[in-house]
């Protein structure tokens, strides 16, 4: 190591922050308002060391950079491996962003156990961070199972009516996936004598070892992404988790699965994902469709929102799998997109909700006439989630569509229905909630947003609109790594190509 | 007598040390005064001189580390396999002892041959660990039952301890008698009892007949009841149910980690030629019990069942690891084997804590909203709770893991795959308590506790088991040592 170890501190400064929490006494009050104060700085300091890794990050490189790797348990060649790339520099940044919003979002609407939620919300960082950063699979493995406790916390502790019910189904089914991984890591391991996971892309493994390989990967990232039929767990922890936990459910954890077909699925087994592309295509065409459709027919706001990320996160699927620089870079453009405009969606669900304490859009009505500047925010984002050109929704959506045409002009097409669909249900929410003449008597006394509430939408409603209109400097980071990639995974298919007819 | 005859006793010093320590106690309680606060004060004294003996057993334990000794015609050995197992032994009887510190007090059962007798069973059980002949195995074996048998039963006044104890007794006896038949019939068809001659038969190409198949059936079986695998295990649920607490916490480790240590002796070492009759069979009793811990315990409503439960489900994902029946699976086994001492010992001490106006309290509803009342033991308990799960970054992660891998590279998929079901199946039970002790509201909370030696015990695990995963290499190269040391000989 020849450099300051920038990825750990990154990583395990929230729990520094979480353990200086943990040693708060006192008061009640004063307990809580310095929980909440510390977990406020410490996740700021880690936005701003983390923007200091992106100007530090040079984008003109594959490789992994801000590299770190110690000697963790040598009997078994395992190391604790840090390191980002152009492809989770993004993810790493959409995470510390988010962190202090969430933090800054549940201020008020927290009250009992502040302590332990801030202690949670921070372990949660940094299992998140962790997560992205790792360069190992075992560690990988490690933070992406670990983040099921603090969630679980979550949702459990702070959740709505449900909650006991949503925060099983969400550990028992994510855990359900990620152990069919833990068996496939074991096995690669097992096959290539290293978890390091630059090492494990390098390695070939034998089609009929990597088609179980990818099914067993498959089994974790469909759960998390979550892909239709194995998405039923979203919903309920969407509609019971806080505001906060939703935020953090949509715009990180979803994308553990995307970014893990990105970065284990496609490049290591690249023979079984081009064998599975039409499963793929297939489910999440379903998902798009399917999910819209039920989208349309929710009555509570929380859930329509997250039928809405299962369709979002169908365009991600599809855009991987094309394996052209424009689907994929479009997929991961979409997954940041969706990152910010989904957590905006539920931190607005959450607004109304801290006052009126309904999700039934049948609750309200008419709120144009009593929160205009709310209004309006909400319909930035909505359609920025429709895919409007000039939000961050359209970058992503288009570039995919650009990608799949080129390999499959059936599923771009059935994939653009999603488009309207997803216009319909929204516009048809906005509608419900917003418009129309203000007559329940539950909303006559309700206020606009405060000034803490516009401060936590206003870097969302910045960035949103920035990713739409100048998409560059975010393209910029990731293109090079991509092309690596794709590369990467062209030259193993042709490899095997090779092999297959000298068999013959 | 010439000199030369008397055998080296160098590597039994450990055990000679505590047989010596044991009568030097009996007298000193017997001829203690007796009679109310007397009983108390020898029972106190002997508790705390029987911990300080099985800490200076553990010194004397590891000062023979390293090189396998053979003594008494080779009937015993010291290899760093049994000294391995028998520190891990060794830390739990002591632990166990400090858990009841108080407990004998308050519920009257303070009478000083409580330490004594559990410091008996240690020795059986070092015995055991060290049996290189079927004749020594036996010996230490029974040594360690009967020793337990009473243990069981110590709460004479209470009729489910009494209950617990004779099941314990009757069962086992039967089990010891199996064993007995088992170990009778390999004499009868291959003329020796002795480990290394065993084995030495078996490689020289003795055919495995009916008979020793038989013999090795028999033997399995016996232990299998040692270890609470099933279809062996319907005596562990009543009887961790009915002993007294500390009782429980001390029979669900040091016990299991001797007759574990003894059943892979056995299996590698004599047996080790005839791995394609007894691993179908191991296979078999391993997937039983993981299926069982993990589905009957999801109804339990008593935690001490429930632990009885999980404990069966834990021998069988120690059991993968003899099915692999190499150096990596007994290395698996014995890192899964010191995680599970210590995480067992630590949610013992917490329901050691549950109690209410004084009375020890055993649902597993009364643990709700134990967040709000004691956060720290809160903390330590829902930590220890995901551990048991086997959810990282904890040491039960860890020690899965480890067992895990051997497995698929012995290319045993399938146990593999059944094996994370069903910790998947089991993950709920536990994380159900988390949800009992987090999310549910209090009703009328715990009492404050008042042990600190019941804190020092759940600080010491929670931590362990916290923090296992930042440096995790020392236990692995002594696991990985004591592993080698048994395929070497």
């Amino acid at each position: 190591m020849t450099h300051f170890p920038i990825l750990s501190l990154l990583t395990f400064l929230p729990l520094v922050g979480a353990v200086f929490i943990l040693t708060i006494r006192g008061e009640e009050i004063v307990v809580n308002r310095n929980a909440r104060h510390v977990a406020l700085w410490t996740s700021l300091i880690n936005f701003l060391l983390s923007l200091f890794i992106w100007v530090n990050f040079d984008p003109t490189t594959a490789d992994y950079q801000f590299v770190e790797s110690a000697q963790w348990m040598p009997a078994f060649n395992i190391h604790y491996k840090m390191g980002i790339d152009g492809i989770t520099m993004l993810f790493v940044l959409l995470t510390t962003l988010l962190t202090p919003l969430c933090v800054l979002a549940s201020w008020e609407n927290i009250t009992v156990r502040v302590k332990e939620f801030m202690i949670s919300f921070l372990v949660l960082e940094t299992f998140m961070i962790g997560m992205f950063c790792a360069m190992d699979m075992v560690v990988f493995y490690i933070f992406f199972e670990a983040v099921l406790i603090p969630m679980f916390l979550i949702i459990g502790v702070w959740g709505g009516p449900r909650r006991v019910y949503a925060s099983f189904k969400f550990f028992l089914y994510t855990l359900l996936g990620s152990v069919m991984m833990l068996l496939a890591i074991m096995a690669m391991y097992f096959y290539a004598g290293t978890t390091d996971i630059l090492l494990l892309t390098a390695h070939r493994f034998p089609l009929d070892l990597q088609i179980w390989l990818w099914l067993a990967f498959f089994a974790s990232f469909a759960v998390k992404i979550p892909m239709w039929p194995v998405h039923t767990w979203l919903p309920d922890a969407h509609v019971e988790a806080p505001t906060a936990g939703s935020v953090v459910l949509a715009a990180v954890l979803l994308k553990f699965g995307g970014y893990g077909l990105l970065r284990f699925s496609l490049p290591m087994f690249p023979e079984a994902s081009v064998m599975f592309t039409p499963l793929i295509y297939t489910l999440s065409i379903i998902a798009i469709i399917y999910t819209s459709l039920v989208a349309l027919a929710q009555e509570d706001m929380k859930k329509l929102i997250a039928y809405s990320s299962v369709a979002h996160m169908g365009f991600v699927t599809i855009g991987a799998f094309t394996l052209t620089v424009q689907g994929i870079e479009g997929s991961i453009y979409q997954m940041l997109s969706h990152g910010i405009i989904a957590a905006a969606l539920f931190l607005i669900v959450g607004v109304v909700y801290d006052r009126i304490h309904s999700r039934d859009i049948s609750a309200y009505g008419g709120l144009v006439h009593k929160m205009p500047a709310y209004a309006l925010i909400f319909m930035l984002f909505m359609l920025a989630s429709v895919g409007l050109p000039g939000t961050a929704g359209f970058i992503g959506e288009f570039l995919i569509l650009v990608g799949v045409f080129q390999v499959n002009t059936w599923v771009a097409a059935l994939a653009a229905t999603g488009l309207i669909l997803g216009a319909a249900y929204m516009l048809y929410l906005y509608r419900r909630v917003i418009f129309g003449a203000l007559t329940k008597e539950s909303l006559a006394a309700i206020g606009d947003m405060n000034l803490r509430e516009k401060a936590v939408f206003a870097p969302l409603v910045i960035l949103v609109i920035w990713m739409g209109i100048y998409p560059m400097p975010f393209l910029d980071v990731m293109h090079v790594s991509v092309e690596h990639m794709i590369g990467q995974i062209e030259t193993a298919l042709q490899a095997g190509q090779a092999v297959h007819l000298a068999g013959q | 007598m010439t000199l030369a005859s008397i055998p080296n006793i160098i590597p039994t010093l450990p055990e000679l040390f505590l047989a010596l320590i044991i009568m030097a106690l009996m007298m000193l309680g017997v001829f203690h005064k007796t009679g109310g606060k007397e009983d108390v004060k020898a029972s106190r004294l002997i508790s705390l001189l029987s911990v300080i003996s099985l800490l200076l057993a553990i010194l004397l334990v590891s000062t023979l580390s390293g090189g396998r000794l053979m003594t008494f015609s080779g009937m015993f050995v010291s290899d760093t396999f049994a000294v391995y197992c028998k520190v891990l032994v060794l830390i739990g009887s002591a632990l166990a002892i400090v858990l009841s510190f108080r407990f004998q007090e308050r519920h009257d059962m303070a009478r000083f041959e409580y330490a004594i007798l559990i410091v008996f069973a240690t020795l059986g059980m070092m015995m055991m660990i060290s049996a290189n002949d079927l004749i020594s195995l036996y010996v230490g074996l029974e040594l360690q039952s009967l020793s337990l048998y009473v243990i069981a039963a110590f709460q004479r006044d209470d009729t489910r301890s009494t209950e617990a104890g004779l099941k314990y007794f009757v069962l086992g006896a039967v089990a010891s008698g199996m064993l007995l038949y088992g170990a009778s019939l390999i004499y009868g068809f291959t003329g020796v009892t002795n480990f290394d001659q065993l084995a030495k038969v078996f490689q020289d190409g003795h055919t495995a007949g009916v008979g020793v198949v038989f013999g090795i059936v028999f033997i399995l079986a016996g232990l299998a009841f040692k270890v609470s695998a099933v279809p062996f295990h319907m005596w562990t649920p009543d009887v961790y149910e009915g002993a007294p607490t500390p009782v429980t916490a001390f029979f669900s480790v040091a016990p299991k980690i001797a007759a574990l240590a003894l059943l892979i002796r056995v299996m590698v070492g004599p047996f080790g030629e005839l791995v394609e009759q007894w691993q179908q069979i191991v296979i078999f009793i391993s997937i039983a019990s993981m299926a069982l811990g993990a589905f009957a315990a999801i109804n339990q409503r008593n935690i001490k069942r429930l632990m009885a439960y999980s404990s069966i489900g834990h021998v069988g994902y120690a059991l993968i690891g003899l099915c692999v029946g190499d150096e990596v699976g007994v290395r698996s086994v014995l890192i899964y084997l010191a995680i599970y001492l210590f995480m067992n010992i630590g949610v013992f001490a917490c329901i050691l804590n549950m109690r209410r106006d004084g009375a020890m309290v055993e649902g597993i509803n009364d643990l709700a909203g134990m967040s709000r009342t004691h956060p720290m033991l809160a903390m330590a308990l829902a930590i220890l709770m995901f551990s048991m799960a086997g959810i990282p970054p904890f040491a039960g992660f860890f020690g899965k893991f480890y067992i895990f891998m051997g497995a698929i590279q012995a290319e045993l998929y399938w146990l593999a795959v059944l094996g994370v079901l069903s910790s998947v199946v089991a993950a709920f039970y536990y994380i159900r308590i988390v949800q009992i002790v987090y999310f549910e509201e209090a009703g009328k909370p715990l009492d404050k506790s008042s042990s600190p030696e019941l804190s020092f015990v759940i600080t010491a695990s929670g931590l362990f088991v916290a923090f296992f995963f930042v440096y995790p290499t020392p236990g692995l190269s002594a696991a990985a040592a004591a592993a080698a040391s048994l395929f070497a000989g």
